[in-house]
C-alpha cells in the first residue's frame, strides 16, 4: 500500500546539498509493523515526514494506495493525510486548553464530521483506551502515559489505515513505555499499518520488521 | 469544518487566552466609543447652534436699521443708525401681499419695583403677534388683546424668573408693579423655560410697543420681524421689503434685511467640518487598535507554532488556518466594537439626563462607520500573521520554527 521509488530528499545547507535521503525504495504492505531506527541525522524522522505528508521530497514517487501522490497540491494532500495517516508524536502535542475529549475530537471537526457521529465515534475511542472517566480532563491533568493514549486515541479517530508513530515512548518512563507500545501493537494486530520511528533498540526490535537507516539509505532490513 | 465547530474553537482559543482577549476588547471598544462619543459631541454641538440660530423660523425675515452685509457672518445684534425704522415702516411692510404678520420690537433696560424690591431687567415693547411668531407661551394671565401699535397700555407680562423674585408665591395677576417712571398692571407671566433667540425669557418684561416707545422716549425700533405666508416667496418678501424701506427712506438704502438662511448655512458648514474633524481625530484611535491588534497576532502565530502545525498534520488546509485567525480578530472586534456601540449608547443616555443645553447624539452613519471602521482596520491588519500561520511548513511548525512553507 505504500511504494515509494527513489526517494530523494535533499536540503542546502549554507553552501552544500546535504542528502536526507538518498534514492530510497521501499514497499510497505497493508497491515504491517514497520520499525525505522537509526542514529540522529540518519534522515529516519525526514522519512517519516514524507510518508505522513507533512514534508515532499526532492524527487522520486510516493505512491499511497496505488495512488501518486506526489504530484498532488497541499488541500488534496491535506485530505489524503486526513483520511489515512494518524500521528503519534513524542511529545503529544497536545493542545493545553482543550480537554482530552476535545483533543481527539478535533481530527473529526477539522474534517467536518456531524456532532452526531462524533460523539459515537468519540464513545468508541474513549471506551477502548480507557479513558472514559478522563474524558474532561485537561492534558496538564494527566499522566504523561495518559496523554499519550489520548494522542493515539486522536491519531485513531478518523479510522485511518495507517499509524505514524515518532518516538512514542521516548517522554515515558517504562511502565507507560511499555503499556502505549503494547496499545500501539494491539492496534496493529486490529488490522492498522504501524510504522514506528524510535531510537530505542528494545522498541524498534519488538517490529516483524525493522529497517535500520544510515546517511539518507535504508542499510539494513531485518524481517523477522 | 462546520462553522459552528469553528466559532466554539476560536472561542475556546479567545477564552483561554483571556488577558489578550481583553485587551484587544478594550483597545476597539474604545476606539469605537471614541468616535462614537466624539461625533456625538460634534453632532450636538452642531444641533445646538443651529436651534439657537433656527429659532427664527423658516418664513421669517428680520429687518434691523443701518445697512449691513449679510453676506459672510452673523450681522451686529445691536447698531446705530442715521434714520431708525418706525411703527409706520412697519405697519407699511404689514400691508405687502407676501406678508402674513409684521412684529415690531422695542428694547430696553429698566429698573422694575415691586413692594420695596428692585430689579434690573430687560424691557420688550411689541404687539401681540410678537407671542405667535416667536411661539411665545403664557402660563398665567394672557396678552393684552390691543393689536394697534400706535395705542400705548400701562399693562405688562413678565418672565417666571421675574415673577418669583418680585412676587414670591403670592399672586402676581393684577399687581401694579413699578418700570421707570410708570406703573403697570400685571396680565400675564411667561411660561417656564422660554428662550427666543438667545434672550432668556425668564427675566424679562414685555409692554405693548407704543407704551415702550413713550417709557424709552425713542420713536426707532430696535427691529422689525416680518412672518411671510410662503416659504417660496421669502426672497420676494426681502426684495419688496428693501424696495418698499427705500422708497418710505427717500431713495436710501438705510435698512437690512435678512433671512436665516444666509446665516445657517455659514455656520452649518463650519459645524460640519468640526464633527468631520472630530471624527476623523477618533478614527486614529481604530488605527491604533488595529496595529495592536496585528501584534497581538503576531504573537499569537508564533506561540501557537506547534498548534498550527499540529492543526495541518490533522487535516487543515492553509486556507482553514488563515481563516481560524482572520475570523478570531474578527469576531473578536465585532464583539469588542458591538460593546463599545452600548457602552457609547449608555455615556450618551447619561450624558443627556445630567446634561441639558447640549442634546449628545450619535448619527446612525457614525455608529454604522466605526463598527466597519474597527472591523476592517482589524481584518487588515490581522491578514498579514495569519496568512504567516497559513504558510508555515506543517514539519517546521511541529517542532515550533517559523520557517516559511514552499
Amino acid at each position: 500500500m505504500i511504494e515509494l521509488r527513489h526517494l530523494q530528499k535533499d536540503f542546502k545547507v549554507g553552501g552544500d546539498t546535504v542528502h536526507a535521503l538518498d534514492d530510497v525504495s521501499l514497499n510497505i504492505l497493508s497491515g504491517e509493523y514497520v520499525s525505522i531506527m537509526g542514529p540522529s541525522g540518519s534522515g529516519k524522522s525526514t522519512l517519516m515526514n514524507i510518508l505522513g505528508l507533512l514534508d515532499r521530497e526532492s524527487t522520486g514517487e510516493y505512491r499511497l494506495n496505488g495512488q501518486n501522490v506526489s504530484v498532488l497540491n497541499d488541500v488534496e494532500r491535506t485530505r489524503v493525510r486526513r483520511e489515512n495517516i494518524g500521528f503519534v508524536f513524542q511529545s503529544y502535542h497536545l493542545i493545553p486548553r482543550l480537554t482530552a475529549r476535545e483533543n481527539i475530537e478535533l481530527p473529526m471537526l477539522l474534517a467536518g464530521i456531524s456532532p452526531k457521529e462524533r460523539r459515537l465515534k468519540l464513545d468508541a475511542v474513549l471506551q477502548k483506551l480507557s479513558l472514559v472517566d478522563r474524558a474532561h480532563h485537561s492534558p496538564n491533568q494527566l499522566s504523561g502515559g495518559q496523554r499519550q493514549r489520548v494522542a493515539i486515541g486522536r491519531a485513531i479517530v478518523m479510522k485511518p489505515s495507517i499509524l505514524l508513530a515518532d518516538e512514542p515512548t521516548g517522554n515515558l518512563d517504562s511502565k507507560s513505555g511499555s503499556d502505549v507500545t503494547h496499545l500501539l501493537e494491539s492496534l496493529n494486530e486490529e488490522g492498522i499499518t504501524l510504522i514506528v520511528v524510535t531510537h530505542d533498540q528494545a522498541m524498534g526490535n519488538r517490529a516483524p520488521r525493522q529497517l535500520n537507516m544510515l546517511d539518507g539509505r535504508i542499510n539494513d532490513e531485518i524481517k523477522v | 469544518m462546520r462553522w459552528l465547530d469553528f466559532l466554539r474553537f476560536i472561542g475556546q482559543v479567545l477564552n483561554r487566552h483571556r488577558f489578550r482577549t481583553l485587551m484587544l476588547w478594550l483597545a476597539i471598544a474604545i476606539g469605537v466609543v471614541a468616535v462614537n462619543l466624539l461625533t456625538a459631541l460634534g453632532e450636538g454641538a452642531k444641533v445646538f447652534v443651529l436651534n439657537e440660530v433656527n429659532l427664527l423660523g423658516r418664513k421669517t425675515l428680520i429687518v434691523l436699521p443701518g445697512k449691513k452685509e449679510t453676506t459672510g457672518g452673523m450681522p451686529p445684534l445691536s447698531g446705530q443708525s442715521p434714520r431708525s425704522l418706525t411703527i409706520k415702516d412697519a405697519q407699511a411692510i404689514s400691508r405687502l401681499s407676501a406678508v402674513k404678520a409684521v412684529a415690531p420690537l422695542v428694547l430696553g433696560n429698566i429698573e422694575v419695583s415691586y413692594a420695596g424690591k428692585l430689579r434690573e431687567v430687560i424691557l420688550l415693547g411689541t404687539t401681540p403677534i410678537f407671542f405667535l411668531m416667536r411661539n411665545l407661551e403664557v402660563s398665567q394671565g394672557k396678552v393684552w388683546a390691543n393689536v394697534d401699535m400706535q395705542k400705548g397700555e400701562a399693562v405688562c407680562l413678565i418672565g417666571h424668573q421675574l415673577r418669583h423674585e418680585l412676587f414670591k408665591s403670592s399672586p402676581a395677576l393684577g399687581e401694579w408693579v413699578r418700570a421707570g417712571d410708570r406703573r403697570f398692571r400685571v396680565i400675564g407671566v411667561l411660561k417656564e423655560t422660554e428662550t427666543s433667540f438667545g434672550f432668556d425669557m425668564a427675566d424679562v418684561m414685555i409692554v405693548p410697543i407704543a407704551t415702550a416707545q413713550s417709557l424709552f422716549n425713542v420713536d426707532g425700533l430696535f427691529r422689525i420681524f416680518i412672518e411671510v405666508k410662503y416659504f417660496s416667496q421669502l426672497m420676494m418678501a426681502k426684495q419688496k421689503t428693501t424696495a418698499l424701506l427705500k422708497k418710505r427712506h427717500e431713495g436710501e438704502e438705510d435698512v437690512t434685511v435678512i433671512s436665516q438662511d444666509a446665516m445657517l448655512s455659514s455656520v452649518q458648514g463650519l459645524l460640519d467640518i468640526l464633527t468631520i474633524a472630530v471624527a476623523g481625530i477618533a478614527s486614529i484611535s481604530m488605527l491604533v487598535a488595529g496595529v495592536l491588534i496585528m501584534n497581538m497576532m503576531i504573537i499569537t502565530v508564533s506561540q501557537r507554532t506547534k498548534e498550527i502545525g499540529l492543526l495541518k498534520a490533522l487535516g487543515a488546509t492553509a486556507g482553514t488556518v488563515r481563516l481560524l485567525f482572520l475570523c478570531e480578530a474578527g469576531l473578536i472586534s465585532l464583539l469588542a466594537s458591538l460593546s463599545g456601540l452600548v457602552i457609547s449608547y449608555a455615556v450618551l443616555l447619561v450624558a443627556n439626563t445630567y446634561i441639558d443645553t447640549l442634546q449628545f447624539y450619535s448619527p446612525w452613519w457614525a455608529q454604522l462607520s466605526s463598527l466597519l471602521l474597527a472591523m476592517s482596520f482589524s481584518l487588515l491588519f490581522a491578514w498579514l500573521p495569519a496568512q504567516r500561520a497559513a504558510s508555515m511548513a506543517p514539519v517546521d511548525a511541529l517542532q515550533g520554527q517559523q520557517k516559511k512553507g514552499q
